[in-house]
This record gives structure tokens, C-alpha cells and sequence, in this order.
């Protein structure tokens, strides 16, 4: 199920799946089944390193606790899912399927936000070139117009979600599109670039001023991972 | 043209009165800034509203119904939540303020602490923002308890509906306090529910429940 659940490439390159382990209890009538788990991702730079942008302490229960809740939820979803096909359970599957989304999304969009930030000395902030510059330019005249426009999207988030610059695998068009709570970019559209906009991605540090945190993450936005995956 | 607005009811406690469990820093920011930011974007989209009315302007009118919703659910159920909060010592605070309230939870499911835990299990159920709630549900002569969640701001206003007490699950009620051990607030905060405010909403009609909420010209 993994693989028809990661779709896109960019994906799979993402979310490092450890080598398939048998599952703790043995599926029914002798039948066992075999499956890789989600694991969390190391970061690719330290807690602190995104500082003042976005704080070490923000980012280490972010990282250690949220993502990892998300990581080890869907692992236990995925296996009462396994279970309830082996038992041709129908409305278990049915009422799994909420879940496997929110946690499978959560484990999703923080393993692409963690790629798509990255510190000052590393590249974050540097604006984006090539094809993605060029498709930015074109759509938004400018990346401050196009910042600005991210921007408004965010802060219209009502409750949780996401911010998301994504690419119509139709028509190779990027748009800004937001997303409610964990649902996750999959489909007709395909991820570039993402911002949490929940409460714990920002909460410790800037409180109640949202705006500051959306105005703040631009100067650690990794435009050279958002450039790898535009198709 | 004079348009109604509302404003940010005063807490009936200090800000630090619900201590240890919900600590003065969340309770000044959630009052003094996220509240109060609800009620001056509704004032603002009550304002753009009755301009698209006068000037006939339908779409504008429909546009505004989301922000109107939003930042009204939000005045709403903050409005109420605060009132259904008391500090732990008060004697408000504790189950035997609520006999009648107490009875039916008993006959609909057992005992308390079964009440307790189906609604504990309601908040942690939440994906993203939202609020749980026990709600009286009216159908012609009967009455009874239900436990429900509402996503974002989403209010409890359905017919035959009162809302008796509720738990806000957005982030910003518990984070700076407890962060992602949101299990912690959860369990926690039944020590300053005010099971008076819950009784008198039990008893009480669905206009009684909203009564804090009529706005001034």
C-alpha cells in the first residue's frame, strides 16, 4: 500500500521508509503480511538553526513530538488497516480512512516543510532561479507580489492547515492553494513549497502575531528544494 | 448609518484565578488578543454586510457569510467558555453545583467518570482546531445530553440545542502551558469547570444561554 499511497517521485524521495519489518502480530488464518513503516526524518540542519526566523525550542517539539506523534499514529492506523483488509472489514476500513489521512498528511507535510526550510549559511532565503523563478515571475510579476499573496493566504487560514505553492499536473500552472488541518497535496496537484500555519508551527515565539511568523519564514525558505520538485 | 457592535466581555475572574491549570500568560492572550480579535472582525464584516445591504449588493452580502461566521463562532463560543470556567477552589468548581445536570449525565451514560472519559476522548478526537461541547438537544417534549466536537469556530447554534459546557482544542488554549501534551489539558481542566454555569444552561433555555452575547448599539 505504500507505494500507491506516495505518488509523486518528489515524495518517495522524501519519506524514508526503513527496511519492511513483519508486523508485531500475525495477520489471521496464518496469513502474515509485510510492510515498510513511516519513520520519522532527521532534519537537515539543527534545532537552532533557523533562528530568529523560527525558534530552536518551536522547532526540536515540532520536529521531536508533533511530527513524531504523526509518524507513530499512522504506523498504528496503517496496521489496524492491514487487519481490517485481512479481514474484509469494510466499515473498519471506511472509518480508518480519516485517520490513515490526517496522520499519513501530518507525517507528509512535515516531512516536506522540514526540506523546503533550511538555514541563512545554507541557502535559506536565497530567492529561487531557473524554471520556478521564471513560472513566479509570470504568474505573479514579482516573488515580493507572489510573497504578499502567500502571505494573505496564510493569515485567511481559518483554524488549522497550510499554505501551499503547488503545480497542476495538468496543466503545469503553479497556484497557491491552502489546505485544511493535515490534509495533504496529492492528486491533480503537486507540492513546491509549503508553510504550517497550525498554532504549535509558530505559538511559542510569536503568540498571537501570526503575521510576523509568516512575514519571518521567508528569510529560511529552501527555493532550491522548491525548484527540484517543479516538473 | 449606525451599525450593532459587539464587544469583548469581561472576565468574571482574574487572569490568573484558573491557576496552575490554565496559566495567566494563556488566559491574558487568549482573552485580551484572540478574543478580541474575533469581535473586532466581526464588527468589521457586520459593517461591510450592512453596506452590500443598502446597496443591494448580493454577492458581497454572500461573500461575508463566512467571516461572519467565523468571527461570530468565535465571539460565541469564547463568550460562553469563559463563563463556563471558574477558579478550582470555588465551589462552583465542583459536580455537586449541578444535581440536576448530574442525574442525567448519570442516567445517559452511567456514572461520571464514563461521561468524563467519552468526553475526553471526543476532544482528543479533534483534527486540526475546534471545540468540545455538551449540549442539551431538545426534540419536542424530550431532552437529552450529547457530546459534540465542532471544527474552527463552528458554534453550537442548531435548533432545540444548548450548549452547557465547552473546551476549546485550539492550540492557543493550552500550548504555552502544556505544548503538544494536549492529553495534560485535557484532564487538567476539569478542575476549573463551573458546574453552576453548567446547571443553570441545563435548566435554562437556549436565549438564556446567549444571553452575555447582545451586542450594543
Amino acid at each position: 500500500m505504500t507505494s500507491t499511497f506516495l505518488r509523486s517521485s518528489a515524495l518517495r524521495t522524501a519519506l524514508r521508509a526503513s527496511a519492511p519489518k513483519a508486523p508485531a502480530r500475525a495477520g489471521l488464518a496464518g496469513t502474515s503480511f509485510v510492510r515498510g513503516k513511516a519513520t520519522l526524518p532527521g532534519l537537515p540542519y539543527d534545532y537552532g538553526a533557523l533562528e530568529p526566523s523560527i525558534s530552536g525550542q518551536i522547532m526540536e517539539l515540532h520536529h521531536n513530538k508533533h511530527h513524531q506523534t504523526y509518524v507513530t499514529s499512522y504506523n498504528n492506523f496503517s496496521e489496524q488497516l492491514e487487519e481490517a483488509k485481512q479481514k474484509q472489514d469494510i466499515q473498519a476500513q471506511i472509518a480508518l480512512q480519516p485517520l490513515i489521512n490526517f496522520h499519513g498528511g501530518g507525517h507528509i507535510n512535515h516531512t516536506l516543510f522540514w526540506e523546503n526550510l533550511a538555514p541563512k549559511n545554507q541557502g535559506g532565503g536565497e530567492p529561487p532561479s531557473g524554471k520556478l523563478a521564471q513560472a513566479i515571475n509570470d504568474s505573479y510579476g514579482s516573488l515580493e507580489s507572489f510573497q504578499q499573496k502567500f502571505n494573505t493566504a496564510l493569515a485567511g487560514i481559518q483554524g488549522s492547515g497550510w499554505a501551499w505553492l503547488v503545480q497542476d499536473t495538468q496543466t503545469g500552472s503553479i497556484q497557491i492553494k491552502t489546505y485544511a488541518n493535515q490534509d495533504p497535496v496529492v492528486g491533480q496537484f503537486r507540492p513546491i513549497l509549503g508553510i504550517d500555519a497550525w498554532e504549535h508551527a509558530y505559538y511559542l515565539q510569536y503568540q498571537n502575531r501570526k503575521a510576523e511568523y509568516f512575514k519571518a519564514i521567508w528569510e529560511v525558505i529552501n527555493w532550491k528544494a522548491a525548484e527540484k520538485r517543479l516538473q | 448609518m449606525s451599525v450593532q457592535t459587539y464587544q469583548l466581555p469581561k472576565l468574571p475572574y482574574d487572569y490568573d484565578a484558573l491557576e496552575p491549570y490554565i496559566n495567566k500568560d494563556i488566559m491574558v492572550l487568549h482573552h485580551t488578543k484572540h478574543h478580541q480579535t474575533y469581535v473586532n472582525n466581526l464588527n468589521a464584516a457586520l459593517k461591510s454586510q450592512a453596506e452590500a445591504v443598502q446597496a443591494a449588493d448580493i454577492p458581497t452580502q454572500v461573500a461575508l457569510q463566512q467571516a461572519i461566521r467565523f468571527n461570530a463562532g468565535g465571539h460565541i463560543n469564547h463568550s460562553l467558555f469563559w463563563r463556563n470556567m471558574c477558579p478550582a477552589k470555588s465551589d462552583d468548581a465542583k459536580p455537586s453545583a449541578a444535581p440536576k445536570l448530574v442525574d442525567k449525565m448519570k442516567a445517559t451514560w452511567g456514572d461520571e467518570a464514563t461521561f468524563r472519559k467519552a468526553f475526553n476522548t471526543a476532544l482528543l478526537g479533534i483534527q486540526g482546531s475546534g471545540w468540545g461541547w455538551l449540549i442539551k438537544v431538545e426534540t419536542g417534549k424530550e431532552e437529552r445530553l450529547a457530546i459534540t466536537t465542532t471544527k474552527d469556530q463552528e458554534p453550537v447554534v442548531g435548533k432545540g440545542e444548548v450548549p452547557i459546557f465547552g473546551v476549546d482544542m485550539w492550540e492557543h488554549a493550552y500550548y504555552l502551558q502544556y505544548q503538544n501534551e494536549k492529553a495534560k489539558y485535557v484532564e487538567q481542566i476539569w478542575n476549573v469547570i463551573n458546574w453552576k454555569t453548567a446547571e443553570e444552561r441545563f435548566v435554562g433555555s437556549r436565549a438564556e444561554a446567549f444571553k452575555d452575547l447582545k451586542a450594543t448599539l
